[in-house]
């Protein structure tokens, strides 16, 4: 020790750089880390690369299935045009599928409106008909229709809208409501903890208290109340999650700057004379921090839950908007026979979830100096 | 000890008063009534039921009429549920959400606790990854996703059980709403467990039973006793919140619980039905909070009550 500090200048391990360390080594973590850090990329970036708009909707498919291949499939073609050329008045004669554009032959009793072939247009399946021969006076139209190829991943909900990009975009709402609701939280929560840590006697006992009488105030009539007052408001939507989670929080700010005001080494540091901003900032505020990003990456998930909870109770975001407790609870209704509108959301959601989970587990592991 | 239960008796009072003034004035600043319907009531029919309910006297005088009734154990007519009064709703749906909430958090302790410290005992083995695997999937996988898989599985694919309905309490009925309330709780005491038992058995005391060749299952009892502490005080309160229903649960499985008359009286302003839950969970989350405190002089020698 003494030989390698005369030669060289030890170089002192922060607490910080410790945990970083630890974290680092934490493979289920940092696993966890870069999971949510692609979740959030793709929530963010997906939507404009899905080709699909998260509120289209597409009347002609109604809850099709999730899977890779395309749409429409080679078999439905047939009965499509069957049912536009009933629009038409007319009767699909023949037809042929090559490279993706349909040619077909249309027959109706009297010559039929060149005008109302935009009715293909207007299907989900096929883009602008263009006539390649006109015969019998009319009455016989050789049309030639493009076939619109459509892929749904992860199929379609009740109304026809993709459910893919509605999952990611529920992901974007999900994350925000999880991170806006938690800083709330946690703003709330460390100013009244450590307010009434720092000040303690009477005005301790006075918040302490009004903290256990919210306790004991059932939360969601907390939150039902708040969102009857705002009306449901995306953005109010978290300022009232947060304003119920932020007394866990306050407890623990507390009872930390309670026992931190009192520990030796602060007492050693005020007797070496360190400014008092210099205790603040080198001991007291990294000793609270510790619980309180450890209390955080646990609360996302929380809030991300009580907001799907919210939307199941049919109190949360509003559509055409979405989260991913509006589609679970929506995929929950139709488990029966759509599947796979369950699958998806909560996969993403508890995938989520998981992460979040072990990435808070991880930090605590990482910061607990008891572990050195 | 029963000086110290006196003693929190008597400060749970004013909390409770807090609580119902707190919710009180809470309910009654949100816009809207109990007879704001699609289609507004004619006006004299609408002075005539706000006259009957009460309604039309001041805010204060409501108020203290409230509380006096409520001193005398009356909640109240229910303003939405016509014909009940909110004693006779809550006599008929508490013993349900309560016999669900209790074999709940029965079958949470119980397994939770077993897990947990068998995980905790053996750290860093498969045993301890797939306990804590099982622990966080029980804590991120929504109830409201877990109940509908269970009733198209156990319900309709293989037939065991009834998708729903509460036929008088009948065990197959109890089953999977006993199942679906409890899995989260499982979890949740199972991890807390884990940890406290991790630091428990580095503890000093059981390092010298240890030294002494106590045999493990002593070990293990000793370890228990200390580990539970932070589960029995997390359990107070979740205790509360199961005896007192749970809307997913009762809602996805049509049962007749309390727990539904929450959102459905908060939606309807229905302000007697949720003053009166307000009221009955505050008293348990109150009543739970002091037999944790009992539990926990029991449990740890070294806490005392004068």
């Amino acid at each position: 020790m003494s030989a390698a500090s005369t030669t060289t200048q030890a170089v002192g391990r922060s607490l910080w750089a410790d945990a970083r360390v630890r974290l680092l080594r934490n493979r289920a973590a940092m696993a966890s880390l870069i999971f949510l850090g692609l979740m959030t990329i793709a929530c963010l970036i997906g939507p404009y690369v899905t080709g699909h708009a998260f509120d289209r909707v597409y009347s002609d498919y109604v809850k099709v299935e999730a899977s890779l291949a395309a749409h429409p499939a080679p078999e439905a073609i047939g009965p499509a045009l069957d049912r536009v050329a009933a629009r038409l008045r007319a009767k699909v004669d023949d037809f042929k599928v090559a490279n993706d554009v349909a040619t077909v032959t249309l027959i109706g009793i009297r010559p039929i409106d060149e005008r109302s072939l935009a009715l293909f247009e207007r299907s989900d399946l096929f883009h602008a008909a263009k006539i390649v021969e006109k015969l019998d006076e009319g009455k016989k139209l050789v049309v030639s229709v493009p076939v619109e190829r459509n892929y749904f991943f992860f199929g379609t909900d009740g109304n026809g809208r993709d459910l893919l990009t509605r999952t990611l975009i529920a992901g974007r709402v999900s994350l925000a409501i999880g991170l806006l609701a938690t800083f709330v939280a946690i703003t709330i929560g460390v100013t009244y903890g450590a307010v009434s840590g720092f000040f303690g006697g009477r005005v301790d006992v006075l918040m302490m208290r009004a903290v256990d009488v919210l306790y004991s105030l059932p939360f969601i009539f907390f939150v039902i109340m708040l969102v009857v007052f705002f009306g449901r408001n995306f953005v109010l939507m978290f300022l009232a999650v947060g304003a119920v989670e932020w007394l866990d929080m306050a407890r623990i700010v507390r009872g930390q700057t309670l026992s931190l005001k009192r520990r030796e080494f602060v007492q050693a540091a005020e007797v070496l004379g360190v400014p008092t901003s210099g205790i603040l900032k080198r001991h007291i505020v990294p000793n609270t921090l510790g619980p309180v990003i450890v209390y955080t990456t646990l609360l996302v998930p929380r809030v991300i839950l009580l907001e799907s909870f919210l939307s199941f109770l049919g109190l949360g975001v509003q559509e055409p908007m979405t989260s991913w407790g509006v589609l679970i609870s929506d995929g929950a209704r139709n488990i029966q026979g759509a599947t796979y509108m369950l699958v998806f959301p909560a996969l993403f959601l508890t995938t989520t979830l998981f992460s979040l989970n072990f990435i808070g587990d991880g930090l605590r592991d990482a910061l607990d100096p008891r572990d050195r | 000890m029963l000086s110290f239960i006196f003693r929190r008796f008597l400060t749970a009072i004013p909390t409770l008063f807090v609580v119902v003034t707190l919710s009180f004035f809470l309910m009654r600043v949100a816009p809207g009534g109990p007879f704001d319907l699609e289609q507004p009531l004619e006006a004299k029919i609408m002075e005539n039921l706000q006259r009957a309910y009460g309604l039309d006297r001041p805010l204060v005088e409501q108020y203290l009429r409230y509380l006096g009734n409520l001193v005398q154990g009356d909640f109240g007519p229910s303003f939405f549920i016509r014909d009940f009064t909110v004693a006779e709703i809550f006599m008929k749906g508490l013993p349900v959400s309560m016999t669900l909430g209790a074999m709940a958090i029965s079958i949470a302790l119980v397994v939770g606790s077993l897990l947990g410290s068998l995980a905790g005992l053996r750290q860093n083995t498969g045993t301890d990854y797939a306990v804590v695997g099982l622990a966080t999937a029980g804590v991120t996988i929504p109830p409201f996703v877990v109940a509908p898989i269970l009733q198209i599985v156990f319900g309709l694919m293989l037939a065991w059980l009834p998708v729903g309905g509460w036929n008088n309490g009948a065990p197959q009925n109890l089953i999977l709403p006993v199942i679906v309330l409890a899995l989260p709780q499982i979890a949740i005491v199972g991890r807390m467990t884990r940890a406290s038992m991790i630091e428990v058995l580095r503890a000093d005391h059981i390092r010298t039973l240890r030294s002494l060749g106590m045999p493990t299952t002593t070990i293990v009892g000793h370890a228990l006793r200390a580990a539970l502490l932070p589960v029995v005080s997390y359990l107070g309160p979740a205790a509360a919140a199961l005896l007192t229903g749970s809307v997913v649960v009762e809602t996805i499985f049509g049962l007749p619980g309390i727990g539904r008359y929450f959102v459905e009286g908060a939606l309807n302003r229905d302000y007697t039905l949720v003053m009166g839950t307000v009221v009955v969970v505050a008293i348990f989350v109150l009543f739970f909070n002091l037999v944790v405190d009992i539990l926990y002089a029991l449990l740890d020698p070294r806490v005392r009550y004068e």
